[in-house]
């Protein structure tokens, strides 16, 4: 058959993707289209992207302050079996992300690393490189629901621990990776020593405050964190996620359905006492960011609190102006998980929410619902200048970063 | 149009395939119940590497008489390539998106001569 010496085709050394396949194998296509782009002269923030912890934990753990519970926590991983992390709540086996195996990045990242460099370092930066990404804002992942912890101090414990953890062996190696550090809310005197003792750190740009959790943001306990990071020019992330035990939920028996809400429901809580108890007249200087509830949920809340509030501004006299005024000029929002079935409907958020200032980027690679970068710059109805802002220049000027490119694509 | 040499028709085995690069291209053949069909190895949704995914038959749930489900079953008989970037499924050999009219897999030509399959493009 060789006889008309015709072109040959090239056979793909990954025939089927699966758990050990590179994470730049994966994502070949995303690395096509950010060259096809010229992302090498867009600054490329992805402001929410995470890397599983657990897998880290026998490691996390030596970082516990408590000498007690570290010394537990330490023989619990050398000698207890099954694949249970110390401490650590959740759904445990209620997490579904990966649709039976159909999305093999989400259930797992079992490629081959470089030694002598740590595993989360080198899934990373192959990210950045794959993705085009010069700045990439690491989050846990199973950490997320430490929030809804019965025990206030393990949060504490393990917040802590994670943040020493995460500087020491990520953030420290590569300073284009960064963080939102972990701030344990259930105790608010824990958090504001948080914010006093990690805020110079490298690497760490912000805190985070995992939204699942059932304290009320508004609560005076609060305030002087508020000021701590108001005064140091520091955001304050809400980052959302899911969990079953959220009774307003339990009627949901798909995953589907508890990923669609669940994301969102925690956040439009807490975004609505937020407004409501007039968080952005106290500290109007506070930036807060909305993380991973995806932006469908944006119009809504504004629409339904401004009709409501116009009818009873007595209960919330702090205001001076519109909710969803506070909330386009107060709040960021992190792009994914970006719905775009109804690209007319995604025009009209990215209008109310003044995306233009507003909207960060954001891949949360390496789960099920990542988005590319490729998904702003395609977008029909955005100026170069908008892209540019949305892509990489809001957030340098949130995060005080160096605007001028850094990744060599 | 140029020919591209994949390998011998035979090659492929019921349920397997080969994924190939063709110049800039890169297309996904496989083997369903006993035909060969070719698509692009780009997802409609977002460019992921749909022909690098899994296979899996489609999900069905049954409902009886009285409109009451129990049991979840797979269709044997409709085989899914699934896009390991997202999880957006289509037939293998109509392409077709399951869920939406919308989203359909680009079919790429292939001819057999000699015992030899080529990709046209």
């Amino acid at each position: 058959m060789d006889a008309i010496n015709p072109t040959r085709a090239v056979e793909l050394p990954v025939q089927e993707i699966d758990v050990h396949t590179d994470t730049r194998d994966i994502l070949a296509h995303a690395n096509t289209g950010a060259r096809k782009r010229g992302f090498q002269d867009w600054l490329i923030c992805d402001v929410d992207a995470h890397h599983v912890e657990t897998v880290s934990w026998h490691e996390l753990v030596e970082y516990i302050e408590d000498p007690v519970i570290r010394h537990q926590a330490m023989l619990f991983h050398k000698e207890k079996l099954g694949g249970a992390s110390y401490g650590l709540n959740g759904d445990m086996g209620l997490k579904y992300q990966d649709v039976g195996g159909r999305i093999p990045h989400q259930a797992s990242l079992r490629e081959k690393t470089e030694p002598g460099v740590h595993r989360d370092v080198t899934l990373t930066r192959r990210a950045m490189q794959s993705l085009g990404v010069d700045y990439m804002v690491l989050f846990p992942t199973p950490m997320l629901t430490l929030g809804l912890h019965p025990q206030p101090e393990m949060e504490v414990f393990l917040g802590r621990a994670y943040n020493r953890w995460l500087i020491d062996k990520v953030l420290s190696v590569d300073s284009r990776i960064k963080t939102l550090a972990y701030l344990p809310f259930n105790v608010p005197a824990e958090a504001e020593r948080t914010i006093g003792e990690f805020s110079d750190k490298p690497g760490v740009i912000g805190f985070c405050v995992p939204s699942t959790r059932h304290k009320p943001i508004h609560h005076n306990d609060y305030m002087r964190s508020y000021a701590m990071l108001e005064e140091r020019g520091l955001p304050i992330a809400f980052h959302a996620a899911y969990h079953w035990q959220d009774q307003s939920l339990a009627t949901i028996n798909r995953f589907l359905g508890m990923h669609a809400l669940g994301f969102v429901w925690c956040n439009m809580v807490h975004m609505t006492n937020w407004i409501l108890n007039g968080i952005p007249e106290r500290f109007p200087k506070l930036k807060s960011i909305w993380v991973e509830s995806g932006l469908a949920w944006i119009p809504f809340l504004m629409q339904r609190l401004d009709d409501q509030y116009l009818m009873r501004p007595s209960e919330a006299p702090q205001l001076k102006k519109l909710p969803s005024e506070y909330m386009r000029e107060n709040c960021w929002y992190t792009t994914q998980p970006m719905e775009t079935t109804n690209m007319k409907a995604l025009q009209l958020t990215l209008e109310m929410i003044n995306a233009e200032t507003q909207l960060l980027f954001a891949s949360d690679w390496p789960h099920f619902d990542f988005d590319l970068p490729q998904e702003i710059y395609d977008l029909p109805f955005l100026t170069e200048e908008a892209k540019r802002n949305i892509l990489g220049l809001n957030a340098a000027r949130l995060f005080n970063l160096d605007p001028k490119p850094v990744k060599v694509l | 149009m140029t020919e591209y040499l994949v390998c011998n028709e035979a090659d492929i085995a019921e349920g397997r395939r080969k994924v190939v690069q063709c110049g800039h291209r890169e297309i996904g053949i496989f083997r369903i119940k006993g035909q060969l069909h070719a698509w692009h190895n780009s997802c409609p949704h977002r460019q992921g590497p749909i022909c690098q995914g899994h296979i899996y038959p489609r999900v069905v749930e049954p409902v009886d008489k009285q409109g009451q489900v129990r049991l979840l079953q797979y269709d044997e008989a409709d085989q899914h390539l699934v896009c390991p970037w997202h999880g957006y499924e289509f037939n293998l050999e109509t392409g077709r998106c399951n869920g939406t009219d919308r989203l359909k897999l680009f079919p790429a030509k292939i001819t057999v001569r000699d015992g030899a399959l080529y990709v046209l493009l």
